[in-house]
């Protein structure tokens, strides 16, 4: 195994979807999360801060938005705005699962 | 020397995969046939096998079908795919070739059709470069005048349904003759001509509908070369009709919006010409926003591998609004806060309209 690892690498790697909610403080902060520890901080913290911009950009131009859902083929990313942080709940958009099926 | 081409095979279940390798062994080609139980595994052989084609389950456990196809299409855009799946419902075909799989083919179907699979699979094995494909799936490389010219010539009756993304049109033939046409809310000659126009698409054959009310008397030839001339003035036009061709154009798209409810559309190329908008005084506002939205939607996907953006939903108190994006053009389409129809698939065929 050591040697397929020393073959392939990293570059094979794939991560999971998160799944969850975090909730950031207008600073971009997060307060609370439910996603998993395994999931990276990091990225959690840039999906905060994305979403923070978009919702700041749009109070610029003259249009607040209360809502917003990013559609993604695998995962949908809704954001609901909290005065001046956000809410938002990360849901994989995948077939079910197998033990889910009929 | 024949090159094999090598064909990945992706399912977590053993007999499947076992099952798959000898049926497709039995191809005139004869490809290598690599097999992964898991996303993790074919990914690594992606890397580094020389792989024509994958096909892929849809559903398995951690990394789902979907998400390898949208990782795999990024990553690797010159395989072909196939999705093998025992999934039913229309929603993950329409999913799948979203993503840009070649074929959807359903297990069972596969089982009950061995021979025909194995046509398929060697045809996609068999096709020229992604990048020179042109025409049909299904008809590589013909028209839509080609297909209709074969339909009629051989006196069929059908009825053709062509799909381009969202816009669906459809053909009534009956004993060779068109008789009625329908493409994006136009019906009779105008919508034939305006279908002609579409250069990729899929197309299917339903049955004939003898009793459709005909709309169409010129013989369908005739209609082809007024077509081809119309179109041949289109791709060279006079200095004069430029102008007009302009109001035109801008007169047909208010009418779209109009029809469609729609309050506005913005439309910013992202090579960063001109911004279009009709229907809001905000441009200069708006077009911005839609062109970073669109970049924040799309790095955010890249970095999460959650595949394509599909679309961006807002709600504001004033509005509703639809963000879409392609690789050439994002758009922004607000429509009033009462509108409770599917607002996405409309928002889908006013963009595809408007580019069209």
């Amino acid at each position: 195994m050591g040697i397929l690892k020393k073959f392939f690498g990293g570059k094979a790697s794939i991560q999971q979807l998160p799944v969850g909610t975090i909730t950031v403080d207008r600073q971009g902060n997060i307060v609370a999360s439910t996603v998993s520890s395994a999931f990276p901080r990091a990225l959690l913290q840039t999906i905060a801060a994305d979403v923070l911009e978009l919702l700041k950009e749009a109070r610029a131009v003259q249009m607040p938005l209360s809502e917003v859902s990013l559609h993604f083929v695998s995962l949908r990313i809704t954001v609901r705005e909290l005065r001046g942080g956000a809410i938002i709940f990360l849901s994989p958009q995948t077939a079910p699962n197998k033990s889910a099926r009929p | 020397m024949e090159t094999r081409h090598k064909i990945l095979i992706l399912d977590d279940d053993a007999e499947w995969l076992a099952l798959c390798r000898d049926q497709l062994t039995t191809l005139p080609s004869h490809p290598d046939i690599l097999t992964a139980n898991n996303a993790k595994r074919a990914l690594a052989l992606l890397e580094t096998e020389e792989v024509r084609l994958l096909i892929s389950d849809l559903v398995m456990p951690r990394i789902d079908g979907l998400q390898m196809i949208a990782i795999v299409r990024r990553r690797f855009p010159g395989i072909r795919m196939v999705v093998l799946s025992g999934m039913e419902e229309e929603e993950y075909r329409s999913r799948a070739y979203a993503l840009g799989v070649d074929l959807f083919w359903l297990k069972t179907e596969m089982q009950r059709n061995g021979k025909l699979f194995c046509e398929c699979i060697e045809s996609l094995l068999g096709q020229s470069d992604r990048d020179n494909d042109t025409g049909f799936r299904g008809v590589q490389s013909k028209s839509l005048m080609d297909i209709i010219q074969m339909e009629c010539l051989s006196r069929s009756s059908t009825v053709l349904r062509i799909t381009r993304g969202p816009l669906v049109a459809r053909l009534w033939i009956l004993d060779g003759e068109l008789r009625d046409a329908e493409c994006e809310g136009a019906r009779g000659e105008a919508a034939f001509q305006r279908l002609l126009a579409w250069k990729t698409g899929t197309f299917e054959n339903l049955p004939p509908e003898a009793d459709r009310e005909r709309t169409i008397f010129k013989p369908v030839n005739a209609l082809l070369l007024e077509s081809a001339q119309t179109m041949d003035e289109t791709a060279n036009p006079s200095l004069d009709s430029e102008e007009s061709d302009l109001h035109r154009k801008t007169m047909w798209k208010l009418s779209l919006i109009t029809r469609e409810r729609a309050e506005f559309v913005v439309s910013v190329p992202l090579d960063g010409t001109e911004p279009e908008a009709l229907g809001t005084q905000n441009m200069d506002t708006l077009a911005p926003w839609t062109k970073h939205a669109a970049e924040i939607a799309q790095r955010l996907g890249e970095r999460l591998e959650a595949g394509p953006l599909s679309h961006v939903g807002c709600v504001s108190p004033e509005r509703q609004l639809i963000l879409l994006a392609n690789n050439t053009h994002a758009f922004l389409l607000g429509w009033p806060p009462e509108s409770e129809e599917n607002l996405l698939e409309k928002s889908r065929q006013l963009v595809a309209s408007w580019e069209s």
